[in-house]
């Protein structure tokens, strides 16, 4: 299950930022702005550089953890510190570390006070989400967990717009509230497998207690429904705040609007992957039978962040702010290919993770180019850009194009392999989600239209200057990726493969007689519906 | 190696001319003579690639053979149960096939393809460097994507074409777009293109789901060998494709953007909204024929919404003043006839009526074109007349085209619009799959349809160039030939839209089935169904007798002729324009809504557009008020509470400990007066305590 083999690099790679930004502190001026910035980029570029060989090393049909790491930590509760990863975290610690550096890297004229506690924060965000992707203990986890709260309150709080403190604290305390519960999950959990607590009438099956995940994945079919119920309800708040899910959003366009483009690259690219994370990596596999019984609130759910949140987007007159809800948009796609529980469903959710995160990732980059030239994000602000910055407007449209899923671009892989498993589950789940497809391309083509096309009315606009060279390359690599993922996938889904059969296995311990029941209930959505599904359509 | 075998590669071509273009032309701003020649060599080394490779199949494999090159395995999605109860993979592979009807495409894209190509040479010559280089990189791309389209070997790689083909021209639609319309027009096709794909997706996966694999070599035996079996499945698969083809072949309801898509230039309209990607729903239709044909039910659809649209669009272009606006109808009413002949069964007559409209509608484009270069960008039909003299070639193709599209014997669009014509009556006189009296009404459609059709054309060929010209002296000096880039494009499609339907002679007429060389060389693609092998395309074989055949010929060519004859009543000589208005003041109202489009667009703005986005905006005030109005709440009463046990912490709790504290303070205040430092004043304290509390002791002793 755990394979020890080159166990150093994920701590290299989870503590090496965190490091750099200890050196920072003692040893940097705080008026030597070329020294902070060359720090933080070499310290966040080396860190993506030693985080390569996971893609190489990871082996698919190795153990399920690899590179792990296992030593005592508080023994007397049972913590321990386990790290390890599988291909799936694999993917996500390579979005995380490439993406971390781009934030580093596009801040450098965007960030102009107290750069050392900027550049200090970023580095100690990323050491805190590497941590949550690394953790197989539930306490470590936990820490890591709210860790990367306190670097990103403080990157939104400080660095921000002129709402950031409620923004900052907003995003803080719902994070907050959703841990927290979380935690109560965790215990509960720990409680079971251990000797219960008595106080609320649980039975403990008197293991030896442990947080360790490793472990507590061997007894999820001896958890109870009813206690998995509880414990996947606490889950769920925790994590379907991070992702955001709807109803629990409305943290996310405050929080983004008000973050430097830094804080947004990494709260749409990384941030908001813990929640999904979570459920990939907890929920599903520890609460099968919660999973099961959950799964048609959380698909309506789904479904109504893809519609809804595109549909919010739509009305946006800040361009961060439509951005902001075309993710509500696509984790909504994100969730909803997750439980569809199917072999393509999960493959679709995992690489559409990525895929939002490359693709978000640098359309809050391409906002934030603007943003520092003008200091203004108003859509009606803009008009004609297209003719005095031609580069970006390609770039802009080549990430546009990507997140409204054109084929040869990585979004359209995502959506097409999510649909197809969500299709398989149920034909009136595609339906409406697919409907998303055709808002997706309405909102972003507006926008697009209204920023760049149209006479340069605006005399303000009249001379900005296009992408410089350091612009371009922030971009260039998201750019690379998204054609790569569109054109050959192979790779990514091959290396997350392992971790969704494990996952769905573990699911199907609860579903024993699921088999002619699922092919069942196949054969009368395809049969019956027919002339209802298309009648109407004739026209 | 042979030729055939490197089919991937002539989509490639076109793409790399449209990278260096794109990425290093428009960047550096090279010079057109660059631009151009890679633009050329791009799409013209495709033309010959894609003939080169298909004379080789023919020779070496013979049509029959469906040839397959697949480049490597695309997306890995696992495995799904599917409906069977088996398992199946998700494997898409990056797959091309050659097959009659691919061939048959490729043949006529990349032709048609590379001599735009070489127009645009002429009619972009006035663009910048930059925009030049721009506009030829999407060129290439465009026929890229097209070629990807019709030499996909599953329902994915036709997908991604489909969808590139609708980039391509949403990019140049939006070509001139600093001008808002145009950026406006381009935004609609994607979008309205997008609510096809939305069925078109559905279809993909329905067809997952029942066969498991979406590979056509795979899954048209499947259904051809079982017809009973799949006829449910077929219909829901073929009424979403279907859906797709209306989205992208502009069919009612989703026609709507075409005619804005003129915005694009116009070299732009006779390649893309015109002779090809619009074909693409046609292409679709008859590449999945097995499918319509086991479902009668989406086959009558197809051929319903084919029939309407062909009138419909009709009866629009008859009052239209901008030419291009007129094309654009007319494009749509043509692509309305191939869809009614393929919902009639005559797959092969709406593929050929494919290739006849290529030939003579990009004619009628580029000729439309050419007038406009040398009106000086005006394309208002009222302000031209009697360019004849002027412009020689231009107007001698475009008439041979006119005549082609209003279907006069021996040019092209006779033969293909006949075969359609004649096979929707033997459908309605063969009673097919039981519609009989449908296929009837749509056939008198159709009739009605074509008369329009030929009346339309030749007002708008009067209009043009017969006639006086109307634009004002200023811009008669300016009146011209064109260069020769863009009137050698006209020829050669001039003399193809004379000859080019002598590929499909009706030869059972004279007892030589043999005679039509494109139903046999499409024969292939048309999997027998069922055991049986009845044939179902060639059902209406014996319901027509030949002299009824004949009957139907003559018919269409009266039919054409006539409208012919109605133009020139209304539109020439001394009484030229003066009938036409005195109808339209007699009937104000029908006017009035055909020279508004029946007020579509404006019903659709107000209704699924404007509801849309008032919806969002509703949904916005939701999310602001409600949604993050119960976050808020739940922080304001948080803080509040907070606020109130903090009063509550203040005066109680705290009030409490202060009490005891005051207690304190007070009594220890009011004993340190007891505390006196005489020795004697303790001791006599010390007496009188002890005495009280032995007879206190005393006291409750007794009780």
């Amino acid at each position: 299950m755990m394979d020890f083999q080159y166990g150093y690099l994920l701590n290299l790679i989870v503590y090496l930022p965190l490091a750099g930004a200890l050196v920072m502190m003692a040893f940097i001026n705080k008026e030597n702005s070329t020294a902070l910035k060359t720090w933080a980029t070499l310290v966040a570029g080396i860190d993506f550089v030693i985080s390569v060989p996971l893609w190489f090393l990871y082996k698919p049909d190795g153990a399920e953890f690899q590179f792990a790491t296992i030593k005592e930590w508080i023994p007397s509760v049972g913590v321990q510190y386990i790290f390890g990863v599988d291909g799936f975290a694999v993917l996500l610690i390579l979005l995380t570390t490439l993406l971390g550096f781009i934030a580093v890297y596009c801040s450098f004229t965007a960030i102009t006070e107290r750069q050392k506690e900027y550049y200090v924060f970023l580095l100690l965000l990323q050491t805190g989400m590497l941590g949550v992707f690394c953790s197989l203990d539930f306490i470590l986890f936990y820490v890591f967990w709210e860790v990367m709260l306190v670097p990103m309150y403080f990157l939104i709080g400080v660095w921000g717009g002129p709402r950031r403190l409620y923004a900052a604290i907003k995003f803080f305390l719902y994070t907050l509230v959703g841990s927290v519960l979380m935690l109560v999950g965790i215990l509960t959990l720990y409680w079971f497998n251990a000797n219960g607590l008595a106080a609320i009438g649980l039975e403990g099956l008197g293991n030896e207690p442990t947080f360790s995940v490793v472990h507590l994945f061997t007894i999820a079919g001896q958890i109870p429904p009813e206690v998995q119920f509880w414990v996947f309800l606490a889950f769920f708040v925790g994590f379907a705040i991070k992702v955001p899910m709807f109803p629990f959003h409305t943290w996310l366009p405050d929080a983004h609007v008000e973050a430097p483009t830094a804080g947004s690259v990494i709260l749409a690219a990384v941030l908001l992957k813990m929640g999904t994370y979570g459920f990939i990596r907890f929920s599903l596999p520890l609460l099968p039978h919660a999973t099961i019984k959950a799964v048609g609130w959380v698909a309506l759910l789904s479904i109504i962040a893809i519609v809804y949140g595109a549909l919010v987007a739509m009305a946006q007159k800040d361009m961060k702010k439509l951005v902001a809800y075309s993710s509500v948009s696509h984790m909504g796609f994100v969730m909803l290919g997750m439980f569809a529980l199917n072999d393509a469903g999960l493959r679709g959710s995992i690489l559409q993770m990525l895929n939002h995160g490359v693709s978000t990732g640098a359309l809050f980059l391409l906002v934030g180019i603007v943003y520092e030239r003008r200091h203004n994000r108003m859509i009606a602000e803009y008009g004609g850009l297209a003719k005095v910055m031609p580069l970006y407007a390609t770039f802009f449209m080549i990430i546009t194009m990507s997140s409204i899923g054109l084929p040869t671009l990585n979004g359209f892989i995502g959506e097409f392999t999510i649909l197809i498993g969500v299709y398989n589950h149920s034909w009136v789940w595609a339906l409406f989600a697919a409907s998303g497809i055709v808002l997706g391309a309405a909102y972003m083509l507006w926008m697009y239209q209204r920023v760049f096309f149209g006479e340069l009315s605006n005399e303000k606009n009249k001379d900005l200057p296009d992408l410089n060279r350091r612009e371009q390359w922030t971009l260039i690599p998201l750019v690379v990726i998204a054609f790569w993922i569109g054109l050959y996938p192979k790779p990514f889904f091959e290396r997350m493969a392992p971790t969704v059969d494990r996952v769905l296995e573990r699911v199907a311990v609860a579903m024993p007689e699921q088999a002619p029941t699922a092919a069942e209930q196949v054969a009368e959505i395809a049969h019956a519906p027919a002339g209802e599904e298309t009648g109407e359509r004739g026209e | 190696m042979k030729l055939y075998d490197l089919i991937w590669l002539i989509p490639i071509l076109p793409l790399l001319g449209a990278i260096f273009n794109g990425l290093v032309s428009n960047r550096l701003g090279l010079s057109k003579t660059i631009t151009h020649t890679v633009a050329l060599l791009g799409s013209g080394s495709a033309w010959l690639l894609g003939w080169g490779a298909i004379v080789q199949w023919i020779l070496d494999l013979g049509i029959h053979h469906t040839h397959i090159v697949s480049l490597y395995s695309w997306i890995q999605g696992g495995s799904l149960r599917i409906l069977d109860g088996s398992t199946a993979d998700v494997n898409i592979a990056a797959s091309f096939q050659l097959d009659a009807v691919s061939a048959l495409m490729v043949s006529f894209v990349t032709f048609v393809g590379f001599l735009i190509h070489v127009y645009s040479v002429g009619y972009m010559h006035d663009e910048s460097d930059r925009a030049y280089a721009r506009y030829f990189s999407y060129l290439n791309l465009f026929m890229f994507s097209m070629l990807v389209l019709v030499l996909g070997s599953n329902l994915v790689v036709l997908f991604v074409g489909w969808e590139g083909v609708g980039l391509c021209s949403y990019l140049l639609i939006g070509f001139y777009f600093e001008k808002d319309w145009c950026a406006a027009a381009g935004k609609k096709a994607f979008i309205v293109n997008r609510i096809g794909d939305w069925g078109f997706l559905l279809a993909i996966f329905a067809t997952f789901m029942v066969f498991g694999t979406l590979e056509f070599s795979e899954f048209f035996p499947m259904a051809a060998g079982h017809p009973e079996h799949y006829a449910t499945a077929a219909t829901v698969i073929g009424l979403l494709l279907f859906v797709g083809a209306i989205g992208k072949s502009a069919q009612i309801p989703l026609y709507v953007w075409l005619p804005d898509a003129m915005a694009g230039p116009t070299p732009v309209s006779a390649l893309i909204h015109a002779a090809t990607m619009v074909t693409a729903g046609v292409y679709m239709v008859v590449r999945c024929n097995v499918i319509y044909r086991i479902s009668p039910t989406a086959m009558l659809v197809v051929a319903i919404v084919g029939g309407l649209t062909a009138i419909v669009a009709a009866t629009i272009g008859l009052v239209q003043n901008d030419i291009k606006k007129v094309l654009a109808y007319s494009t749509v009413s043509q692509l309305g006839y191939m869809f009614l002949g393929a919902g009639a069964g005559a797959f092969v007559a709406a593929i050929f009526h494919v290739l006849t409209h290529a030939f003579f509608k990009a004619c009628l484009f580029l000729g439309s074109g050419s007038v406009i270069h040398a009106c000086g960008g005006e394309q208002d039909i009222r302000q031209m007349g009697g360019l004849k003299k002027y412009m020689p070639t231009t107007y001698w193709t475009f008439l041979v085209a006119t005549l082609a599209i209003a279907g006069i014997p021996i040019f092209a669009g006779f033969f293909s619009k006949d075969e359609i014509l004649a096979k929707v009556f033997e459908g309605g006189a063969a009673d097919l799959n039981h519609f009989g009296s449908a296929y009837y009404a749509l056939w008198v459609l159709a009739v009605v349809g074509a008369i329009m059709t030929a009346f339309y054309m030749f007002r708008l060929v009067f209009m043009t160039f017969h006639g006086e010209f109307r634009g004002g002296e200023e811009a008669e000096h300016h009146l011209h030939e064109s260069p020769w880039t863009m009137t050698m494009p006209l020829v050669v499609l001039g003399v193809l839209s004379i000859f080019g339907g002598l590929v499909g002679i009706p030869g059972k007429l004279f007892h030589h089935p043999e005679w039509n060389l494109i139903e046999r060389f499409l024969e292939p693609i048309l999997l027998p169904i069922g055991h049986a092998a009845e044939a179902g395309h060639d059902v209406s074989h014996h319901a027509v007798s030949l002299g009824l055949e004949w009957g139907l010929v003559f018919l269409s060519v009266a039919v054409a002729s006539f409208g012919i004859w109605m133009a020139y009543r209304f539109y020439m000589g001394a009484e030229a324009m003066v009938r036409p208005k005195r109808l339209a003041e007699r009937f104000p109202l029908a006017y009035k809504l055909l020279l508004n489009k029946y007020y579509v667009d404006e019903v659709y703005d107000a209704t699924v557009v404007g509801g849309t986005v008032k919806g969002s905006r509703f949904l916005w005030e939701v999310d602001a008020r409600v949604v993050d109005g119960a976050v808020n709440g739940t922080a304001l009463s948080t803080v509040g509470s907070s606020f109130l046990s903090g009063i509550f912490d203040l005066r109680v709790v705290d009030g409490a400990v202060n009490l005891i504290a005051t207690i304190y303070d007070v009594g220890s205040r009011w004993f340190r007066k007891l505390q006196v430092g005489f020795a004697q004043g303790y001791a006599m304290v010390m007496v009188f305590g002890a005495a009280i509390l032995l007879a206190v002791f005393y006291l409750f002793k007794l009780n």
